[in-house]
């Protein structure tokens, strides 16, 4: 398989999956979560005027995890479909990187990895809020900073040539 | 430093290669629709951002801080009642900003993904009769969602036969839906094309290498890039920070609410209104830049199409690249400048539409000029 071929299959398939994933979202959780944060906060203060603390203090607990969620689960649906287009056209723009076809493959399959672990890094920051999510999704982040640092190499090149 | 190509004018006769890449470009063809659908779209969501940054933005935010502080004098006064009427408000306040910020979002998005459906064409082994109703398919869901998103908030739950969701969310789930079958069906043309392993049918798009081409795929490349460095910034030293304040200000104000106690309540709306507008400034710029760099590069390849002579087109791939750069830049300044950097932000985001429409007309002329010499009668034949 080549380079481009990595990167315009990934890519696109990478898009459907969050488009998919943002569908679904959309039409099962996204209004059930927004819900859940206007309810949650709206019963702290609630409690705030009844002078309940212990019912305050759960309320506002429950905001901060239903907001956690949801912030992450918007997140991974825009970076998956955002890495997503970036593969894309990084394929089409591909012959103008000054590389060897084997670093390009590496960079190719880099990149491809990154944008599919950082995002199912911070989903999984809401199953679990352990160290391994985050580590996920770091690593993720990391290796596509550096396929895109790579890419950037290889196309000043080019530019400079 | 790229130097400038010779001049050539719109008035001059299309190239070789321009001719060549006129027969994938050819009228009501996949990819002239895409094309222009895509850069179609990406101008009206732009527009659609900058009349929504100017006239609802600041205003929706000040009326949801509004509610939130009445609400908060309201739980000071033990109203349980009037807590639960002022959070329905900024409920209602927060969905209104959030629509439009989607709608805003969703079509630009889909704009790229149109422009980009429309350079990997030449690899999409389907019929063009096919390829043109795939075509058709994504630019009407890609004009669906945005607009039913939009609808939610004026629309709500009126005659819907579900419980939360209303007829606007259906339309724009069902919009969202011919996108991903539009998208699925490429993909699958694609991957038959790789199997087979057919030569590629005559393209110069992605081969261009014309000064402004160079400049907007190196510069957009490096947007990028920036923008991916600022976000893992923000994700390392922002991110958990803001969202315990967020937790620790609303939970400190209800504790003064129900302690009577006004200077710490007025405290935390201030705090919050602070951490809302933090947020805001550095989740918008690293979102612009990448933008602004996907589309820089997006729009390389299509400067071919582009019917302008090579200076003008290396002064509008400039007049974009500084205006995709000065508006995340001026945002990031707004919590420090205020109005001052929102202005320079705002004509950052007006170059880059203002350069973005050049190429769009630039687009147009082209393929008024290919419609021309392709209905144009044989040499010698007089009508």
């Amino acid at each position: 398989m080549s380079a481009r071929q990595i990167l315009v299959l990934g890519g696109i398939a990478l898009a459907i999956f969050g488009m998919s994933y943002g569908l679904w979202y959309a039409a099962f959780a996204e209004h059930q979560a927004l819900d859940g944060i206007g309810h949650s906060l709206a019963s702290g203060f609630q409690a705030a005027a009844e002078r309940n603390s212990e019912a305050r203090e759960s309320s506002l607990l429950q905001y901060r995890q239903a907001k956690y969620a949801y912030d992450r689960q918007v997140d991974v649906h825009g970076h998956w479909i955002g890495l997503a287009m970036l593969l894309i056209v990084l394929a089409i723009a591909f012959d103008h990187v000054a590389l060897s076809e084997k670093l390009k493959l590496l960079l190719a399959a880099t990149l491809l990895l990154g944008a599919a672990l950082f995002p199912l890094g911070v989903l999984m920051q809401t199953w679990s809020q352990g160290a391994s999510p985050r580590a996920v999704a770091i690593a993720g982040s990391a290796l596509v900073i550096a396929a895109l640092t790579g890419i950037v190499f290889g196309l000043l090149r080019r530019q400079a040539a | 430093m790229p130097r400038p190509e010779p001049k050539r004018f719109a008035s001059e006769p299309l190239p070789a290669s321009t001719l060549m890449g006129a027969m994938a470009f050819a009228r009501l063809s996949a990819q002239r629709l895409l094309t222009l659908a895509g850069i179609g779209m990406i101008l009206a969501g732009m527009i659609f951002g900058d009349v929504f940054a100017v006239f609802v933005l600041h205003q929706n935010a000040a009326r949801a801080g509004t509610s939130l502080a009445a609400a908060a004098q309201s739980a000071a006064a033990g109203d349980a009642a009037a807590v639960a009427a002022h959070f329905k408000s900024t409920g209602e306040f927060l969905e209104n900003r959030g629509t439009k910020v989607d709608t805003h979002v969703h079509l630009i998005a889909f704009g790229y993904l149109s422009l980009m459906l429309a350079l990997v064409q030449p690899w999409v082994k389907l019929s063009e009769a096919i390829r043109r109703r795939l075509a058709w398919l994504l630019v009407c869901g890609a004009v669906l969602l945005p607009v039913g998103v939009f609808l939610i908030h004026y629309v709500g739950l009126a005659y819907s036969p579900l419980e939360a969701i209303g007829w606007a969310s259906i339309v724009a789930d069902l919009g969202g839906l011919m996108v991903l079958a539009a998208t699925v069906g490429y993909l699958g043309g694609i991957v038959q094309h790789f199997r087979v392993r057919q030569p590629l049918p005559p393209d110069n798009l992605p081969g261009d290498r014309s000064s402004s081409s160079r400049w907007l795929l190196a510069g957009g490349l490096l947007l990028i890039l920036t923008g991916f460095i600022h976000g893992a910034y923000y994700a390392g030293i922002d991110l958990y920070r803001h969202e315990a304040a967020d937790y620790s200000i609303l939970s400190q104000m209800s504790a003064a609410a129900a302690a009577h106690n006004q200077g710490q309540i007025n405290q935390s709306l201030a705090d919050y209104g602070q951490l809302q507008g933090d947020k805001a400034v550095k989740i918008a710029a690293h979102a612009h830049i990448i933008e602004f760099g996907l589309l820089a590069m997006l729009l390389a390849f299509f400067q071919p199409y582009v019917q302008l002579s090579e200076t003008w087109k290396l002064r509008w791939a400039m007049v974009l690249l500084c205006g995709s750069l000065l508006l995340p830049v001026c945002v990031l300044l707004e919590m420090k400048f205020g109005l001052l950097a929102g202005g320079i932000a705002d004509l950052g985001g007006l170059l880059v539409i203002l350069a973005l429409l050049a190429m769009w007309i630039g687009i147009l002329r082209y393929t008024g000029g290919i419609d021309a010499s392709l209905s144009a009668p044989p040499s010698g034949v007089q009508r």
